[in-house]
């Protein structure tokens, strides 16, 4: 498929593994996927569900003892598995970045935030003089709605929402293409979350950049993602534009999934839970992983895992059922 | 419907600790006024609802109503009785009938408690049955919230458990003294989406079965929609709307409402999104603005408003709203 190298990031089935002492898990197995310019994608799962350990692996920050065990992933093109560290060091930053998790714990408290920002800049330009970075570190901050005057205090002097921008401001810095943002609202409550959501979009649009959003609450990107992945135990089990997504959902669990979350405009709703709990990732069922909590398994389910299905129109699904409708 | 729980001009505030020397060189005390003066009633069968951002009060609230924290003014009444008033043996006796689950089910369990002991662990400290009777309890228990079969959990350890398996063991432990009254902090908000309406539904069930009134606390709106039958807003401190729940969702009338509403994710790509933006962030609860301490941030914010705190007043039959910009 030669259109596919014209877009942004290209993952090709990508695995990753952790050795542990109790054995191998694979947190994330043969996934693939792609995104273009301006994109956001949401990547939505539970906890254990491989969503951030997708999202380090796409910047080759896996945590030990965790391995990136097969597949491709290029950034524009350029396969990352086959960079340096050294070169890595640029991809990170330049090409692609990543907001973490917890804004908390994120930032060095015995550092100003412009010390940080500077540093970021000057590691990665390391031509240009103090002065210059100090201005670039202020237009960053401009950026995300922090005064520059700002740029002398330290982390503890922000509330979490201003702190969340402060790492987002870190990430768009030096004008990234792709920018990965983990759970960028969980921590925060839903007035500041809106505004973060808003900012990354906003900056998503001015400096063309793709944004990837990973998060468990499948509200969230429905409402700002065009097209979404939703992991399962380590495996994509559906992936689609979000209007198709939200229409049509084809699989049991990403139907099981819009049943029950609660909707603030619908009066009166009926939701549903699905019964039982995501599996031990050391301890997977055969076959599907998601069968034993599947409301329409079928005796094939127990046997075989399915393979991702293509629908058409960009919407895969990993799902027995839908086999006889492969084109 | 008969009123449960009433609460009356309650306030808890707590001292700002300070170092030697400020001790040295000030004289006041500052205070952290975590519940500034509020007043609620909760009927008997509801869920009843607090709702708002982290730091508005509401757990503090929870806590003082489960009777973990002693308020620094006003009373809580329960069942027409002020519960400061009671001794010791009536109060114990009173503590059977308000039960608390807290949030995050992986710290409100002891790590080295087995999950049976851990139910019956209430009984012993009541001195209600010990031995086999406590067993058959414990199992009865975990049975009721589908931790089956029951005889399969109770020599566990809560690390062997999921969250939402931990959730029902704090659930059983919270229901076995047979309360009225449970107050609900964050029950589902440390669990999976998946997850949510399962316990959701559970709690609800035994509501009917068992005919409970929960204090739901919770920061998630559209969680809060789904359960309750009445609500109150909280913000820094103060109710800000109390009201039905159709009233309060469909009709809001404080603008930290509206906008709070608002911002709450809807799982729909087709909507448009409209949330009103808030100039600012929550101030400390140390120092609280003057007059309606929304002020600062309010779109709609006029003179009267940074001079004069405005009161919880009844707008219509069950719904209330501290504003200056609604009148009768």
């Amino acid at each position: 498929m030669r259109w596919l190298s014209l877009s942004l990031l290209e993952v090709d089935s990508l695995a990753v593994e952790f050795r542990t002492r109790r054995g191998i898990i694979r947190a994330v197995d043969n996934v693939s996927f792609s995104l273009n310019k301006g994109e956001t994608l949401g990547l939505v799962g539970e906890s254990g569900s491989g969503k951030s350990t997708l999202g380090h692996s796409l910047i080759r920050l896996v945590p030990y003892p965790g391995l990136i065990v097969g597949g491709h992933i290029k950034i524009g093109g350029k396969d990352i598995l086959s960079c340096s560290e050294e070169e890595m060091r640029f991809i990170r930053g330049e090409n692609i970045t990543f907001v973490f998790q917890d804004p908390m714990t994120s930032l060095n408290p015995v550092k100003k935030i412009g010390a940080h920002l500077v540093e970021l800049i000057r590691t990665h330009k390391p031509d240009i003089s103090k002065e210059e970075a100090v201005k670039l570190a202020e237009s960053a901050l401009n950026d995300v709605g922090i005064s520059p005057e700002r740029i002398d205090d330290y982390p503890h002097q922000f509330s979490g929402g201003m702190r969340q921008r402060i790492m987002i401001a870190l990430a768009i810095a030096l004008n990234p293409d792709i920018v990965i943002a983990d759970e960028p609202s969980t921590a925060l409550d839903v007035i500041v979350q809106a505004k973060i959501l808003d900012l990354l979009e906003s900056l998503r649009d001015a400096h063309g950049m793709a944004l990837i959003l990973i998060t468990h609450d499948i509200s969230v990107v429905l409402e700002r993602c065009e097209k979404l992945i939703v992991m399962y135990a380590g495996n994509f089990v559906e992936y689609a534009d979000s209007l198709s997504l939200h229409k049509d959902p084809k699989h049991p669990y990403t139907q099981g999934l819009l049943r029950t979350v609660p909707n603030i405009e619908l009066a009166d709703q009926k939701l549903e839970g699905i019964p039982g709990s995501p599996p031990d990732l050391l301890d997977l069922p055969n076959g599907c992983r998601f069968w034993p909590r599947c409301p329409q398994v079928m005796s094939m389910c127990r046997k075989k895992e399915p393979p991702m299905i293509e629908l058409g129109d960009g919407h895969s699904v990993r799902c027995f059922l839908y086999e006889g409708a492969k084109r | 419907m008969s009123v449960i729980v009433d609460v009356d001009h309650l306030k808890k505030y707590f001292p700002v600790q300070k170092s030697f020397f400020e001790k040295l060189f000030t004289r006041t005390t500052d205070y952290v006024k975590a519940v500034d003066d509020i007043s609620f009633s909760v009927r008997k069968g509801e869920v009843f609802t607090l709702a708002g951002e982290s730091g508005c009060g509401k757990t503090t609230t929870g806590m003082l109503l489960a009777m973990l924290l002693e308020p620094s003014d006003g009373r809580i009444l329960f069942e027409g009785e002020d519960i400061a008033e009671l001794k010791s043996e009536e109060l114990r006796l009173l503590r059977r009938r308000i039960q608390i689950i807290f949030q995050d089910p992986y710290a409100s369990l002891n790590p080295r408690m087995r999950i049976g002991e851990a139910v019956g662990h209430p009984l012993e400290i009541h001195g209600l049955a010990m031995g086999s009777a406590k067993t058959k309890k414990v199992l009865e228990m975990l049975e009721k919230v589908g931790l089956t079969p029951p005889e399969r959990f109770v020599d566990l350890y809560p690390h062997q458990l999921s969250g939402g398996q931990r959730q029902r063991v704090a659930m059983a432990r919270s229901i076995i003294l047979g309360p009225e009254f449970i107050v609900a902090d964050e029950p589902v908000s440390m669990l999976d989406v998946s997850l949510r309406t399962v316990l959701i539904d559970l709690m609800m069930d035994l509501r009917k079965e068992l005919e409970l009134t929960y204090l739901f606390i919770t920061h998630d709106l559209a969680v809060a929609k789904y359960i309750s039958d009445r609500i109150a807003i909280m913000y820094l401190g103060k109710i800000v709307e109390l009201g039905n729940k159709e009233e309060v969702f469909s009709n809001p009338l404080h603008p930290y409402t509206e906008a709070l509403l608002s911002a709450v994710p809807v799982p729909d790509p087709e909507r448009n999104r409209k949330t009103i933006e808030l100039k600012g962030d929550v101030p400390s609860a140390i120092h609280i603005p003057s007059g309606c301490r929304f002020h600062p941030r309010c779109p709609h914010v006029f003179a009267r408003c940074s001079a004069e705190e405005p009161q919880l007043r009844g707008t219509k039959r069950n719904h209330q709203v501290a504003c200056h910009l609604v009148r009768k």
